[in-house]
């Protein structure tokens, strides 16, 4: 197993390094010359020369990437253009707000998609599959941000039951840090559970018609056992590697909710970064980003061993 | 006569259509009683395996509807409310089903799957269950049993597996076992143990078994009475051996008559072909004799040296394999126009993947193949596909190797305007021809496969192939899918193509009865190698090597006064191909026992 884990890192490694290879050449793609930009008014060649010295730009472009490289690797991400703060500071302060918005969403998702996609399959054309698919195929049409004010019309106007937004640290007040965060996740959540939902519901489908499943009620099993034992512990292998990418995407900030809920996110951060042109602060969260994405897979990898033990022995 | 275990009386069942009702069991009326044994045997669609599942009330009741009346030591199983019902089955009546590869759940250790009937029948605790797997394991003899209990699956060869399930099914001490082709998917030597198994534990508990099969050597191999099944109806009742001695109905007669019988060919020269045999009306009806299509002084049409085959498996931190599965080694043969040449073994041997690597499905590790001037490993893709003109193949599953979402007509003609060798209009007009030739209807072109049967999609499999007139054909367990009458038509089918058209065969199979019929020699595999090749007569007249006596010996033979009686030996999870990287394989040595039939020298 250890060595199955170790393997994976070492496959995600090469990807990093192609994700930061993208993430340089992007910005020495861009137009216009960064010294010139620096400089401003002053185009005294002499200090144009110093500049050049000073950020290596003489240097070949594989040696300025290693040292870029290195800097990442040391953490040094390099400085905002706008406000001047390490952009490893930036995404410091943001990520752990996205993160729990994440998780939270992920957990409603779950919560609501995994036991309706089950529900559904066991009860394949009856009314409550009927009934899950119309509320799933609702889900994904509502748009978020119309679901989001009408939840703030709705809970925080209309009943003041929870606050319309803002956001607050977990580790400082965790009630009102889970209060703020109810309502954006729920918004977030009920989308990716429509997905799951539909996703749980095929996969369940396929094994429960699979010659195991005939097997199991032969041997008298209860249909709790049947269904949640022997039919979801197979179909669970889409359903991960779905959430994992599901979570993924979130971590990429959801631009919309944030904005709606003024929760102070990687959604903000990226759209900030993009329209004022903070070039590293934009570099800092793609690799984060895409960082992201890399765990995300190698959990659903770990995961997918852990639940299909053919892969355990064969990799 | 004892009180009947289980009593069938008027067995109706219907599934739901678009069109309505349709029924699939039409009133089967049958008893078992204990420690009996009771055949149901039928063709494909003859509703044998729908009889099971109602008795054990495993359809879908939304879509399913039974009715008559079963009764279990005079309970009335169809009335029971379905929580009862649970606590019947694997608890008073068990079932094993034909599919070892996929019957066990593939994310639970076998340990678990087995103890879970005892813990929920039972109720025994964890610790208690789990001894009492062991001791179960150890009697259906798994080699090691209490080591493997945390095993998976597909960590167990196929025969293993089945054993799993039977230990599964015995372990509330069932009452009934319903085994529904629990043999059929299993290789032949595998198949003998496991009846012998089946017997035996039969014999200690006294239950009673209801035994579904297609195979009347299965059936005379272990049925006390056979209820024989066509269409739904059972058609006769009766003790095995009257069944097999003096059938009543002309369809017991008919599926006796299609079997193929090993060693009915001595004195035999040349292959034969089936008598055609109505199944409707019992009539049987001598076909006429092969002529000799063999011309053996040309230069042979294949020719195969030294062929190696190997996958690489595992891999280390760094992706090297850790060994390889020697799929194919060092095989040599010859196949001369006319001529059909008979791979035998059993599944793992090699004789798939032969076929494939000649016809460069797969690349071989090493080996020359000369096939009608083709140098088949040196070849540019041009040639490939002009190589491919001359050698085809057809597969084993009619259902899945034809397209389903081309017409009959489109997928017989496009191999013909691939290669070029007609337009569309012409390719049309020899898809026609033949669709008749193979025994098909020229308004059948615009069908698609989902309206034909079994065999009528293997006719158009073989159609598909002979539009580009090949010279070689490989039938890779063509006919192993099929009923049997249908079986003996196709291979009729055959054999007519090869004297029209002096085709040479490469027929890759694993039932020695339909190879004995249809070959002019037989090269036996083992672990990827020949261990015997000869001419038909002699490699089933005077089998030399070990294996394949032993083959033939498993071979279930239809006449219940010749059952085996063998001395059981400890089974024998079956010897892997798979070896260290590296490993170098020891030479070979062969000799000759007649004129041309060679024999791997055992040490």
């Amino acid at each position: 197993m250890l060595r199955f884990v170790l393997k994976r890192i070492l496959i995600a490694l090469p990807t990093l390094l192609i994700v930061s290879i993208l993430v340089f050449g992007l910005q020495k793609l861009l137009p216009g010359d960064p010294v010139l930009a620096l400089a401003g008014e002053e185009r005294d060649p002499e200090t144009l020369a110093r500049l050049r010295e000073l950020y290596r730009l003489n240097d070949p472009i594989w040696m300025q990437y290693l040292h870029w490289l290195g800097d990442v690797l040391k953490g040094d991400l390099g400085m905002s253009l706008r406000t001047n703060q390490p952009v490893l500071v930036l995404i410091a302060e943001k990520l752990p707000v996205t993160l729990q918005l994440a998780t939270m969403s992920m957990i409603f998702a779950m919560v609501i998609g995994i036991p309706a996609g089950i529900l559904a399959a066991t009860r394949k054309n009856s009314w409550i599959d009927w009934i899950c698919n119309v509320v799933a195929l609702s889900g994904l049409s509502i748009p978020n941000f119309w679901l989001g004010i009408m939840l703030i019309l709705l809970v925080s106007v209309n009943l003041g039951w929870l606050p319309a937004s803002g956001y607050e640290s977990f580790f400082v007040d965790p009630v009102r840090s889970l209060q703020t965060m109810l309502m954006p996740s729920f918004v977030l959540g009920t989308a990716l559970a429509a997905t799951l939902m539909r996703h749980t519901r095929s996969a369940m489908l396929g094994v429960l018609s699979s010659d195991y499943i005939r097997t199991a009620r032969a041997k008298g099993l209860p249909g709790r056992v049947v269904v949640l034992g022997h039919a979801f512990r197979n179909a669970v292998l889409p359903v991960i590697t779905l959430s994992a990418l599901l979570f993924g995407e979130l971590i990429g900030g959801a631009v919309l909710t944030e904005q709606i809920f003024t929760i102070p996110g990687f959604g903000k951060l990226t759209v900030d970064a993009v329209f004022n042109r903070d070039y590293a602060v934009v570099q800092g969260i793609v690799l984060c980003i895409a960082a992201g994405f890399l765990v995300m897979n190698l959990i659903a990898d770990i995961l997918y061993a852990v639940f299909n033990p053919r892969l355990r022995t064969e990799l | 006569m004892t009180a009947p275990l289980l009593s069938v009386r008027d067995l109706t069942t219907a599934f739901r259509t678009p069109e309505g009702w349709r029924e699939v069991v039409k009133g089967v009326s049958f008893n078992v009683a204990p420690g009996e044994t009771v055949a149901i045997v039928g063709e494909s669609g003859s509703g044998k395996s729908v009889t099971s599942m109602s008795i054990m009330r495993l359809l879908d009741p939304v879509n399913a509807r039974i009715g008559g009346a079963v009764t279990l030591e005079g309970r009335d199983l169809l009335s029971l409310p379905e929580e009862d019902m649970r606590h019947i089955r694997g608890k008073d009546i068990a079932m094993i089903f034909q599919e070892p590869m996929t019957s066990l759940n593939p994310a639970y250790t076998v340990g678990r799957q087995i103890g879970e009937v005892l813990r929920h029948h039972d109720g025994a605790g964890r610790a208690e269950a789990r001894a009492a797997t062991a001791a179960l394991m150890e009697r259906v003899r798994i080699p090691n049993a209490a080591a493997r209990l945390d095993d998976y699956p597909h960590q167990f060869s196929g025969g293993m597996r089945q054993r799993v399930m039977i230990a599964m099914a015995l372990a509330a001490r069932p009452k009934l076992l319903i085994a529904d082709e629990p043999t059929t998917a299993l290789d032949v030597t595998i198949q003998g143990e496991i009846l012998e198994l089946l017997k035996e534990l039969q014999e200690e508990s006294g239950m009673g078994m209801l035994f579904i099969t297609h195979d009347m050597g299965v059936v005379a191999e272990i049925a006390d009475r056979t209820v024989v099944m066509y269409r739904g109806d059972c058609v006769e009742t009766g003790t095995t051996r009257k069944i097999f001695s003096r059938g009543d109905h002309p369809y017991t007669r008919a599926l006796l008559a299609a079997m193929p019988r090993i060693g009915s060919m001595a004195g035999e020269a040349w292959p034969l072909r089936f008598d055609r045999v109505d199944t409707a009306t019992g009539s049987i009806e001598p076909q006429g004799p092969v002529a000799d299509t063999v011309d053996r002084s040309a230069t042979p049409v294949l020719s195969v040296k030294n062929l190696v085959t190997r996958f690489n498996v595992g891999s280390d931190l760094f992706g090297r394999s850790t060994g390889a599965v020697h799929a194919v080694e060092n095989v040599s043969f010859d196949l001369h126009q006319g001529e059909t040449l008979s791979l035998v073994g059993e599944s793992g041997c090699g004789k798939s993947t032969t076929g494939r690597s000649i016809l460069r499905l797969i690349e071989a590790t090493s080996g020359d193949i000369q096939l009608d001037g083709f140098d088949v490993r040196a070849l540019g893709p041009g040639d490939l596909m002009r190589m491919r003109r001359t050698a085809q193949m057809i597969f084993q599953d009619p259902y899945s190797s034809l397209n389903p979402r081309m017409t009959v007509g489109q997928t017989v003609a496009e191999p013909m305007i691939r290669h070029r060798l007609a337009g569309r209009g012409e390719a049309r007009r020899r898809a026609a021809a033949l669709l008749e030739r193979v025994g098909l209807s020229p308004a059948m072109l615009d069908r698609y496969p989902h309206e034909f049967s079994g065999g009528q999609r293997q006719r158009v499999a073989i159609a598909r192939v002979l539009g580009l007139n090949p010279k070689v054909i490989v039938a890779d367990e063509s006919v192993s899918a099929l009923d049997v009458s249908i079986k003996a038509q196709v291979v009729n089918l055959l054999m007519d193509l090869q004297e029209e058209r002096k085709i040479a065969f490469l027929f890759i199979s694993h039932d020695m009865a339909v190879v004995e019929r249809i070959s002019h020699r037989v090269a036996v595999m083992y672990l990827g190698e020949i261990v015997e090749i000869g001419p038909r007569a002699a490699v089933f007249g005077a089998p030399q090597h070990p294996y394949t006596k032993r083959l033939l010996e498993a071979v279930p033979v239809p006449d219940p006064a010749r059952r085996h009686h063998r001395l059981t030996v400890a089974p024998e999870e079956l010897k892997s191909p798979v070896r260290p990287r590296g490993f170098t394989p020891p030479p070979r040595h062969y000799r000759e026992a007649a004129a041309g039939h060679l024999v791997m020298e055992t040490h």
